[in-house]
């Protein structure tokens, strides 16, 4: 992971002004452009605990992707871990959500005919290692997260809770500094929420991984240290706050 | 990811799909089986040919009275007994040429026992055989004594001798023909059809002079009805064409003006001539065969136009976690390879198998040769890159954040 490490004091995300607009129907005309954020500026610190809020239609999932890496912005700048991704290609942008990002999503998606360990294991082979190393390094991960039983299981065999289970395991099989995760108790009851938001703090508390969450309920966004709340694509709030004692 | 991973991908990723994969396939099995059977087909009726031709001596011209006229009435090639064994003689003589062999031939009508046959007889020269290539298969050819003193023995083709003789070796024999006895004493062995069609085993070779004098009747004196020429080489055939027309003219005292009286033909550019079609017709055969591959491989980006479609999630969360566009592309690339591959190798079976039935049941001749395979496997394959490329390229430039949206 080259590039990667920085020292604690510099930012492991800085946002400079960002902006992203969709050209819906006539990209070449600027008024039917629909601008959803608005200069947005942002540092954000290795560790830190993050929940983003906002009413539906607030930016706060477009953020999320261009933070992810998943979509570029139309203005402004976006340095990640000291390297300005907003000008990097679209493999090289494979390479880093590969290498230092980990995803977990509100439906789980996981590759529906593959077992919970293949699912595991896939961000390792596109990072170029072999299958039995992979396979070997996913199991262990799964052990980790109390689901080593279930490592043969396909993703319809399993519960909502076991299943975002594996898709964090997936997350975290390429030791990424940074874990973005979009509702990600959105789909699961009361119960299960808690275990893993639980199971969030933890990682943050424990390996000291900055997780970025989106979410809309606040007992959720209570588990973070610092909220940001977004309002049609601005920042209105920014706050840190203690967490939630788990 | 190495390129054995995203093949093992491809392969369950096509094996979930087993009715659809099958189906597409078999556009293509049935295309490389198409073009394997056509192009085997068309090579086995050349290499038919070519035997053919090989059979019926090297480097020949062949020489034919007619194209005459009389008191301005023209007749065709052979209606007239223009030429002599004397011509025969005179052109032997050219230095272009190596030998010549004079023809009489007619119907005549054969009985050995209780068997009778009509066929054809011809009159010929001991040069005859060898330059039309005849092979003997028992006995003897007749020699330049019994032709000069017109004995009465015969040669018999591998057809006439069966049919006369039945099992019987009838080299020693007597049989009679238009109630003369003859003495036989060679059967040549068998050449098969002629390139026109004609079965070159159903004939009886006599002495030239014999022919002439005791059994096509009453002729103009030594007239002969065809004579074969041999060139000294391939290179000197259009020499020796102009050579024979030159003596014959001066012979058969033709001068400014007006017609020959004979015709030379190059038997070895007919011959030429009918290779190539031969080739052109295998050619065409495969051609045509290669369209219902061109079809089959429309089916596979159709199949995969959709399976990208199906897929989209798959492809935005396979971006998500790291799959570049090179590795999307190429799981894409790599399953309609594989359809056309696996295709591809059932065909070429199915393709020989149906070959050797047709070879069995229809007595065909079929030729088989690992070319042809390759060629199939190599159009395979262009056809997998090409109809496979635009769908995995258009799944390989989706872009991540919209095909996780995609329902």
């Amino acid at each position: 992971m080259s590039g990667t490490n920085i020292a604690p004091n510099q930012p492991l995300i800085r946002v400079e002004n960002l902006c992203k607009a969709y050209n819906l129907d006539h990209p070449e005309n600027q008024s039917a452009c629909h601008q959803v954020l608005f200069n947005i500026n942002l540092e954000i610190y290795p560790g830190e605990f993050i929940a983003i809020m906002g009413q539906s239609g607030s930016g706060k999932s477009t953020l999320m992707n261009i933070l992810g890496c998943l979509d570029t912005p139309t203005a402004g700048s976006y340095w990640l871990a000291g390297r300005n991704v907003a000008t990097f290609s679209g493999d090289e942008l494979a390479r880093v959500r590969n290498r230092n990002i980990g995803f977990v999503f509100q439906g789980f998606n996981l590759l529906k005919r593959m077992t919970a360990l293949d699912n595991v294991a896939i961000p390792l082979l596109y990072a170029g290692m072999n299958r039995s190393e992979s396979r070997k390094q996913a199991l262990s991960l799964l052990q980790q997260t109390g689901l080593g039983q279930f490592t043969r299981h396909y993703p319809n065999q399993l519960s909502g809770g076991q299943q975002q289970r594996v898709a964090i395991s997936r997350a975290l099989v390429n030791q990424p500094q940074l874990i973005l995760a979009d509702e990600p108790t959105g789909n699961l009851d009361t119960q299960t929420s808690q275990e893993i938001m639980a199971l969030f703090a933890q990682l943050n508390r424990d390996r000291d991984i900055t997780i970025i969450l989106v979410t809309h309920e606040d007992d959720i966004a209570a588990y973070a240290n610092r909220l940001i709340r977004l309002k049609d694509g601005h920042i209105v709030q920014d706050e840190m706050r203690s967490p939630t004692t788990v | 990811m190495n390129l054995l991973i995203i093949i093992t991908e491809s392969f369950r990723a096509l094996r979930l799909n087993r009715l659809r994969t099958g189906l597409t396939m078999l556009g293509m099995i049935i295309g490389v089986a198409a073009v394997v059977l056509m192009l085997s087909i068309g090579q086995g009726a050349q290499a038919n040919i070519n035997n053919t031709i090989a059979s019926m001596g090297s480097h020949l011209l062949i020489v034919v009275p007619g194209a005459t006229s009389s008191g301005g009435l023209r007749f065709g090639i052979g209606s007239v007994k223009t030429l002599t064994a004397a011509d025969a003689q005179a052109i032997a003589e050219l230095p272009s040429v190596e030998a010549t062999a004079p023809v009489v031939s007619g119907i005549a009508q054969f009985s050995y026992g209780a068997n009778n046959w009509s066929t054809s007889i011809s009159g010929v020269t001991p040069d005859y055989f060898t330059v039309s290539n005849w092979v003997i298969e028992r006995g003897d050819i007749f020699s330049e004594a019994d032709v000069r003193s017109a004995t009465r023995v015969a040669v018999l083709g591998k057809i006439t001798a069966e049919n006369l003789f039945g099992t019987e070796d009838p080299i020693g024999k007597t049989l009679r023909i238009s109630n003369r006895p003859f003495l036989v004493v060679g059967v040549l062995a068998a050449k098969g059809q002629s390139l026109s069609g004609r079965d070159q085993d159903d004939n009886v070779l006599i002495p030239l002079t014999t022919a002439q004098r005791q059994v096509l009747g009453n002729q103009f004196p030594g007239s002969i009805n065809l004579m074969l020429v041999q060139a000294k080489s391939a290179e000197m055939m259009e020499e020796a064409e102009q050579e024979i027309t030159r003596l014959l003219r001066q012979r058969h005292r033709i001068t400014g003006k007006m017609e020959n009286d004979f015709t030379v033909r190059n038997l070895t550019a007919l011959a030429a001539v009918a290779s190539t079609t031969a080739k052109i017709m295998a050619w065409m055969l495969g051609a045509i065969a290669s369209i219902s591959l061109l079809v089959g491989g429309i089916g596979i980006m159709n199949i995969m136009l959709v399976s990208v479609t199906e897929r989209t999630r798959e492809i935005g969360i396979r971006m998500a976690i790291g799959a570049s566009q090179r590795a999307i592309l190429t799981q894409f690339l790599l399953e309609a390879l594989m359809i056309c591959i696996l295709g591809g190798i059932t065909g070429v079976a199915l393709g020989i198998t149906c070959a050797w039935a047709i070879s069995q049941i229809a007595d065909m001749p079929v030729v088989i040769t690992l070319s042809m395979i390759g060629l199939a496997f190599t159009f395979v394959s262009i056809i997998g890159v090409f109809f496979g490329f635009y769908p995995a390229k258009k799944a390989a430039s989706l872009k991540p954040v919209e095909a996780l949206r995609y329902e």
